[in-house]
């Protein structure tokens, strides 16, 4: 090939890719701005201290307070089950098992099925049991739901960090003299930073899921005092606002998501500065 | 085709030796993946001296360095017969503590790797591990291993920063230190100067020696030079095989299979 020929490619896959990055990020800034300038309008202390008056928003008063504290109960108590669920599943996959384990492959084949289904199927399954069980709508099913539905994003990501160690650490650390636990701890402590990653993408999923929580956890406008009980969630709440036909309502709902965004946000920002103060003995 | 020098040279293995044996490799045959790998090592190597393994790449000297400390354990399918004694003790025996026998060999890798930790952990780790929970008893060990490796006066002001900070030739004595740090009987390295540049290779390889009389030293290398440097008894294995073992001066100079000879003037690499 000759030269002018290789720098002609060169340059149309360079104008390709920064035309990606560009569609990309517009979209991104479009929907933001959506959400921004429909929702600010809307946004009051309101919205954030109370909760809502007249059933179902219907009312334009109150505000989503219980659905900000459903999805922030929700999506904590359930990433930090999987956490502590997913971590071990991880670790015993990695460290315990060899590599030509049936159990291993057949569980890594597993967890990228579990990864891939919707979310409307755990609930559908949840639902199904709680039902059988005779447990009706409520936070606690909601959090189970949604554990299983991030446990996988947990195993997976936190796999493919354990695969990125390099195989003398663990050569090293067992060549000391360490059991296989504490092996295990070494890694746990080399991939920490990225903990902190696969811990935010759970919450991510978890806090903006709505199908798995529709059936599980149901709704309500009061705010979510028992376990036991119906709580609301903020994909819901938009969901409920945005089909109302009153314009005010609908404003209602932006400003919710924008809520949602922000509390996104403020967990990525978080999460980044935790993890940064980790870093300080990676190599 | 090398089968009949394998099967001679077996007969010419055994060398007389007025040092008591520390490691003793006996009819040793292992498979990996079901690949006959290691073929009838027969080996018995004295107490507080240098032994190089020395061959040419993808002989099994690093499998033959790993099943002394059964770091092969949890690899894919490894099948082994026959025994390893260190001291006397058959390390594949049923009833042997794995991480026990670990404990007795400290592992020097080929590339440094420290622990994500910092340097005085680093050191502390061993002791830890194994039960050392008193603080002033660690800062001695820390302080005597770091000493004893020559890195001490480097890192002493900062003991409690990352150990991926330091050079690439400190971080192989911290990793050395950190090997000495469990009490091992016997230093196990691979390569262990191959990612150094000169003058710390030489640091290495000092140390090594001043070790030697407190310790059992094997080392796997490709650099013929440094076997004759810093080793009493070298071991030329060829193939899985070994071909050939004596003192240092006899193998590089007076080797007596054609094999070793064309390997030592660098026909075969
Ligand atoms: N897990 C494994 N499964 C199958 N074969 C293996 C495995 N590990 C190593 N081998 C093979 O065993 C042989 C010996 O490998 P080893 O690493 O001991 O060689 P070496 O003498 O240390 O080579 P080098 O000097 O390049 O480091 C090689 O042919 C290698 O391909
Ligand atoms: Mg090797």
């Amino acid at each position: 090939m000759s030269t002018a020929k290789r720098l002609r490619k060169e340059k149309i896959a360079k104008w390709i890719m920064r035309l990606s990055v560009l569609v990309i990020s517009s979209s991104l800034l479009l929907i933001i701005g959506t959400v921004l300038c429909k929702g600010l309008p809307y946004l009051s202390w309101e919205m954030i201290s109370q909760s809502p008056k007249g059933g179902f928003y219907i009312g334009k008063e109150g505000g989503v307070l219980n659905a900000i504290a459903g999805s922030l109960y929700l999506a904590t108590a359930s990433t930090i089950l999987a956490t502590c669920i997913g971590v071990p599943i991880a670790i015993y996959l990695h460290v315990y098992t060899r590599p030509t384990s049936l159990l291993k492959r057949f569980s890594k084949f597993l967890f990228d099925v579990l990864f891939g289904m919707p979310s409307i199927v755990y609930g559908a399954i949840a639902f199904s049991i709680m039902i059988w069980l005779g447990i009706r709508a409520s936070l606690l099913g909601g959090i189970i739901t949604v554990t299983l539905l991030t446990l996988p994003i947990v195993v997976r990501t936190i796999s493919e960090l354990l695969h990125t160690v390099p195989s003398d650490l663990q050569q090293i650390t067992t060549s000391l003299g360490a059991t296989k636990l504490e092996v295990a701890k070494i890694l746990v402590l080399y991939i920490k930073p990225g903990l902190f990653t696969a811990t935010l993408l759970a919450f991510g999923r978890a806090v903006g899921d709505v199908a798995g929580v529709l059936l599980t956890t149901g709704f309500t406008d009061n705010m979510p005092l028992y376990i036991d009980e119906p709580a609301a969630t903020l994909p819901l709440a938009i969901f409920f606002q945005l089909t109302s036909p009153i314009p005010e309502v609908q404003g209602r709902a932006y400003a919710s998501g924008l809520l949602l965004t922000l509390i996104i946000l403020i967990v990525v920002i978080c999460t980044n500065l935790l993890a940064s103060k980790q870093k300080k003995h990676k190599l | 085709m090398y089968k009949s020098i394998g099967v001679e040279a077996e007969k010419t293995q055994t060398i007389n030796t007025q040092l008591p044996a520390h490691i003793e490799v006996k009819d040793l045959n292992l498979w990996l993946d079901n690949k006959h790998i290691l073929k009838n090592i027969n080996v018995s190597i004295p107490k507080h001296s240098i032994i190089s393994i020395i061959g040419p790449s993808g002989c099994g000297k690093s499998t033959l360095l790993k099943t002394l400390n059964r770091l092969l354990d949890d690899s894919a399918v490894i099948q082994l017969e026959g025994s390893v004694l260190v001291a006397g003790e058959d390390i594949y025996a049923k009833d042997a503590e794995v991480t026990t026998i670990r404990k007795r060999m400290g592992l020097l890798s080929q590339r440094p790797f420290p622990l994500p930790m910092s340097i005085f952990d680093n050191v502390a780790y061993g002791p830890k591990i194994h039960g050392e929970r008193n603080k002033k008893i660690l800062e001695q060990i820390v302080h005597e291993q770091l000493v004893n490796v020559g890195l001490w006066n480097e890192v002493k002001d900062r003991l409690h920063s990352s150990a991926s900070l330091l050079s690439i030739g400190q971080q192989q004595r911290l990793c050395l230190a950190r090997g000495l740090a469990v009490k091992p009987e016997i230093i196990l390295g691979d390569e262990s100067t191959s990612a150094l540049d000169p003058i710390s290779t030489q640091t290495i390889e000092n140390l090594l020696i001043s070790l030697k009389d407190d310790y059992t030293i094997v080392l796997v290398t490709h650099i013929l030079r440094q076997a004759r440097r810093v080793s009493d008894y070298i071991l030329f294995l060829y193939d899985g095989e070994v071909i050939e073992f004596g003192k240092t001066e006899d193998i590089l100079l007076n080797p007596k299979q054609e094999l070793t000879q064309k390997y030592v003037k660098g026909f075969i690499s």
